[in-house]
């Protein structure tokens, strides 16, 4: 399986620069927020291990809410966020990066505190890198290369598929699995089609991997008798900070949402960037770490073959603390409009979207950790509108699939390397084609 | 699975609602829909104050007449409310159906389609005066609502005439079969885990403001503060005694002018089944979903809550679509899904769905759960069709009128964004429903790229596993004008009129 990376680069921008900054992030696309692949500062479509990327401006809209706490609210500087997904390690993609497009990024960082022409920009990226707390892939191992020859692979398929029929009907499900096999073969050795065979898990990566897996089961395991003993004060304590934490959730501006609008539905895949403040106090901060911990294990373990719970639309989603655990960062990629990724959320997960968001200031009032809150639909619509951020410039290596998409592209040639036992199964797959 | 915390529920106040909320003026076969700016405030006020607007009263026999009035969010502001007093209203009333490119993008009205090459935009009007009357009673009913005092007050922009159509719409389909049996009675309160399986009941607050929806919560109603002059005709609004509710009993109408091209349709559905009538009607019901007569093409039956005997289906026996193609229009407008994909057996069956690991015992690995759950997204249709009438027979013909006719598109909400947007976006336009990809409704659809992804085709889900394909479909309906409305309630509307004077 090939091993996939992350990159999240945090940067404050530099006094007065950020209007500057905006036109120069809009001119990287075609449509508002919509990178154009071959732009002439950061060239995303020459990368072919990166799958998506964004660039967005970081702006605190609920900073104040804190006060609710009695606390003195701080305003966060403007940042700048570059981030994505890769095949492979960050390092080499940051790397290859700098070959390709130093000037470009030095364009774009030279807006941000402390970079000049002087500066080491593959050093300085390395420095500002942030890791995440919890980090969601859809297919864990699905290389970009893997993607693009798949879907190359069904639509010659879905060609093929007629010709076929037209020729000999579809009476036998075999034979047409077999010519359409003796079709994929003479496509490959002419070099139409390919299809680069996944990567081996190597022992030690199986190892790391076994030994992640039981580690934690492993551990709760031990210290089971101090969770049970610790749980009736951990259950008091939550009830008395839920009944007692401030719900802050005005209506989202108008504009705001206007706004955004202007961003999404360019592509039938969607990103999202949201900011917001974790309570205050140890408790939650607590809670929030533990619950990440967990989506993060439950992400490589558990999930990553398509579902995240019920929710098969995520490509990548992933969450980090910043600023001392103060906030924490959103970003998604899902499939369809803004709405029927809310509706996902608060039908479908609202009890795991509790566990993690519930953490945040102004959440609608949650109970036991997973009740309650998103449950609460226009509450809940509130809190992620108010925090979500306009993503200036976003990349997507295979524009047009779908999550489902990419999956049935895969079934298809699952199906075409082994053939699926039995005519009824063979059928289902022919359907797929 | 612990308890959600119930509100109250209160009455549904018959006598405050417009009529239309609650019946479809079936027996009233004649309407006409006109609308008109604000000429005279004082004299729109007036009018407005005696208007004999049609409550939602049950009455011993349905009524000889019935006028319905609608506001766009100028038109609010051209009777004299004040921003305080509209900003409560939803962002996208406010904002109008043709206010953003976003929102046209998600409703499917770019090309053919586009704001740009719409005959009208509701933006522009002011009020929407609907006029029903029984056979032979509409051009008398006219005459009286629009009285001197009513052309003294307004100006007409556009009107709107129908054509009574015993239920079938202009291709020649039954239409308004199914439609959600709302509660209105509060008997079934929608507990969160509740509707695992498809209903065709739905919440007060799914099609009026200020009322318990889906959620178990209150449907968002504009509430005033007491800055609002003239608020006191207005009632309280309930979980805050010092606010009124300006919304409460009324809802969002939305209403599109859809321009059904009936030749087109049926040479398409004739040259794709070379001339054959039988195979014509077969192709053209596949698309639909449905015979022409209203007959389903699924012939299972489930016991639905809140449905006809008739209509008791839902798509759980044809999860590959072969009975009924998965694309066609019914089972886009209306999936029919449950809370949660499948029958569950018992609590752990429930958990294991939850967390998302039900998906291996499926039938039909892939097209699992990719539908949201239904009940959250329905609308009350009231629409009427316009147009002369024209058999398949005749369409066909080479010498066949494309006259002006359709439907002119009208559906009630309580939440414009989550159930007319939604539907219209997320099940009628998108090129991936249900696992799709490269078709739009074949009926409805735009045709033109949807997110950058072809939105013309259509397929039909055959035993073998070959699909049928049709691509290119031509264009059979094009958005010819729309608006959002505010339908109000019968307080609402004195107040509104009090504005003006």
């Amino acid at each position: 399986m090939t091993q996939q990376d992350t990159f999240f680069i945090l940067a404050p921008v530099a006094e007065g620069r950020a209007e500057e900054l905006e036109s120069l992030l809009l001119g990287m696309t075609l449509k508002p927020g919509l990178a154009d692949p071959e732009n002439a500062l950061v060239p995303f479509g020459r990368f072919d291990q990166l799958h998506v990327a964004r660039f967005f401006l970081v702006e605190a809209n609920t900073w104040r809410d804190i006060e609710a706490y009695g606390q003195e609210p701080q305003p966060y500087p403007m940042q700048l966020a570059f981030l994505g997904d890769v095949d492979g390690d960050r390092q080499t993609f940051l790397k290859e990066l700098m070959v390709h497009c130093a000037d470009g990024l030095m364009e774009v960082f030279s807006h941000c505190e402390g970079v000049d022409q002087g500066t080491d920009l593959l050093r300085w990226m390395e420095d500002h890198n942030v890791r995440e707390s919890a980090n969601y892939i859809n297919t864990r191992g699905r290389t970009v290369r893997q993607v693009h020859e798949e879907a190359a692979l069904a639509a010659a398929l879905h060609d093929e598929l007629a010709n076929v029929v037209n020729a000999r009907g579809s009476a036998d499900p075999f034979e047409i699995h077999e010519r359409l096999v003796d079709y994929v073969r003479r496509e490959r050795a002419s070099g139409v089609l390919h299809l680069t065979p996944p990567a081996r898990t190597t022992l030690r990566e199986r190892l790391a991997n076994w030994i992640d897996l039981i580690s934690l089961p492993l551990i709760l395991l031990m210290i089971s008798p101090l969770l049970l003993l610790a749980l009736p004060f951990f259950v008091i304590r939550l009830r008395m900070h839920e009944r007692s934490d401030p719900e802050i959730l005005p209506r989202p501006a108008d504009a705001r949402i206007a706004d955004l609008g202007r961003y999404e539905d360019h592509d039938v895949t969607n990103p999202f960037s949201a900011f917001g403040d974790v309570k205050p106090g140890p408790f939650r901060r607590m809670i929030a770490t533990a619950a990440l911990y967990l989506v993060n294990y439950s992400a490589r373990h558990i999930f990553g073959r398509g579902y995240l719970t019920r929710v098969q639309t995520i490509h990548f989603a992933r969450w980090v603390f910043l600023d001392g655990k103060r906030r924490v960062m959103f970003c998604s990629n899902y499939d369809g409009a803004v709405e029927s990724y809310m509706d996902d959320f608060v039908n479908k997960v609202a009890w795991g979207l509790n566990l993690v968001f519930s953490n945040g200031v102004g959440y609608p009032s949650t109970r036991f950790l997973i009740k309650g809150g998103a449950e609460q639909e226009d509450k809940f619509k509130r809190y992620l509108r108010n925090r979500q951020l306009p993503t200036q410039v976003w990349y997507k290596a295979y524009p047009g699939l779908t999550a489902r998409d990419m999956a049935r592209n895969s079934e298809i040639r699952k199906g075409l390397e082994r053939r699926p036992d039995g005519a009824k199964a063979l059928r289902n797959w022919l359907s797929k084609i | 699975m612990s308890k959600t915390p119930n509100i109250p529920s209160d009455p549904v106040e018959f006598d405050d609602m417009q009529g239309l909320i609650r019946f479809g003026h079936g027996a009233l076969v004649e309407a006409e829909f006109i609308l008109c700016t604000v000429k005279d405030p004082a004299a729109a006020g007036e009018w407005l104050r005696t208007a004999p607007v049609t409550s939602a009263k049950t009455l011993d026999s349905p009524p000889d007449t019935a006028l319905q009035v609608a506001f766009t969010a100028a038109g609010l502001s051209a009777f004299g409310l004040s921003d305080n007093a509209t900003s409560g209203f939803a962002q996208p009333f406010l904002s109008g159906m043709a206010g953003e490119d976003s929102r046209s993008r998600r409703l499917g009205d770019t090309g053919q389609n586009a704001p740009e090459k719409w005959a009208w935009d509701g933006a522009n009007a002011h009020l929407l005066v609907m006029l029903y009357a029984r056979n032979g009673g509409l051009e008398d009913w006219r005459k009286e609502v629009l009285s001197p005092k009513f052309n003294a007050a307004f100006d007409l922009v556009q009107s709107f005439p129908t054509r009574p159509n015993e239920g079938i719409e202009p291709f020649g389909f039954r239409d308004g079969i199914s439609e959600p049996k709302v509660d209105w009675k509060n008997t079934h309160p929608p507990s969160k885990h509740g509707r695992e399986d498809y209903s065709n009941l739905i919440s007060p607050g799914e099609v009026i403001l200020g009322h318990r929806n889906e959620y178990n919560a209150r449907s968002a109603s504009p509430l005033l503060d007491a800055s609002v002059r003239g608020r006191d005709v207005l009632a309280q609004a309930p979980d805050a005694p010092d606010l009124r509710d300006l919304g409460r009993n009324g809802s969002y109408l939305v209403f599109r002018q859809l321009a059904q091209d009936v030749p087109g349709f049926w040479r398409y559905m004739d040259a794709a089944s070379e001339g054959d009538p039988t195979r014509r009607d077969a192709l053209a019901a596949k698309m639909v979903g449905r015979e022409r007569d209203g007959t389903s093409l699924i012939h299972g039956r489930h016991d639905i809550d809140g449905s006809p005997r008739s209509n008791d289906f839902t798509y759980e026996d044809d999860v590959n679509g072969v009975s009924c193609p998965l694309g066609a229009h019914i089972r886009r407008a209306n999936p029919r899904t449950g809370d949660h994909p499948h029958q569950l057996e018992g609590r752990i069956g429930w958990l294991l769905s939850t967390l998302g690991f039900r998906r291996r015992r499926d039938k039909l690995p892939g097209r699992h759960d990719l539908v949201a759950s239904t009940r959250f997204h329905r609308l009350v249709r009231r629409g009427r069709v316009y147009g002369p009438k024209l058999t398949p027979g005749d369409a066909v013909k080479n010498d066949a009128k494309t006259d002006d006719c359709g439907l002119l598109f009208i559906c009630l909400c309580a939440d414009l964004v989550r159930q007319f947007e939604f539907v219209q976006n997320a099940w009628i336009a998108s090129p991936k429903f249900n696992g799709l990809t490269g078709e739009a409704d074949p009926l409805l659809g735009g045709r033109t790229p949807v997110s950058g992804v072809a939105s013309d085709g259509f397929s039909i889900q055959k035993a073998d596993g070959i699909d049928e394909r049709h691509t290119p479909l031509p264009q059979f309906v094009t958005v010819k004008g729309g608006g959002y409305f505010f339908l109000p309630g019968l307080r609402a509307l004195q107040f509104i009129a009090r504005h003006g004077r």
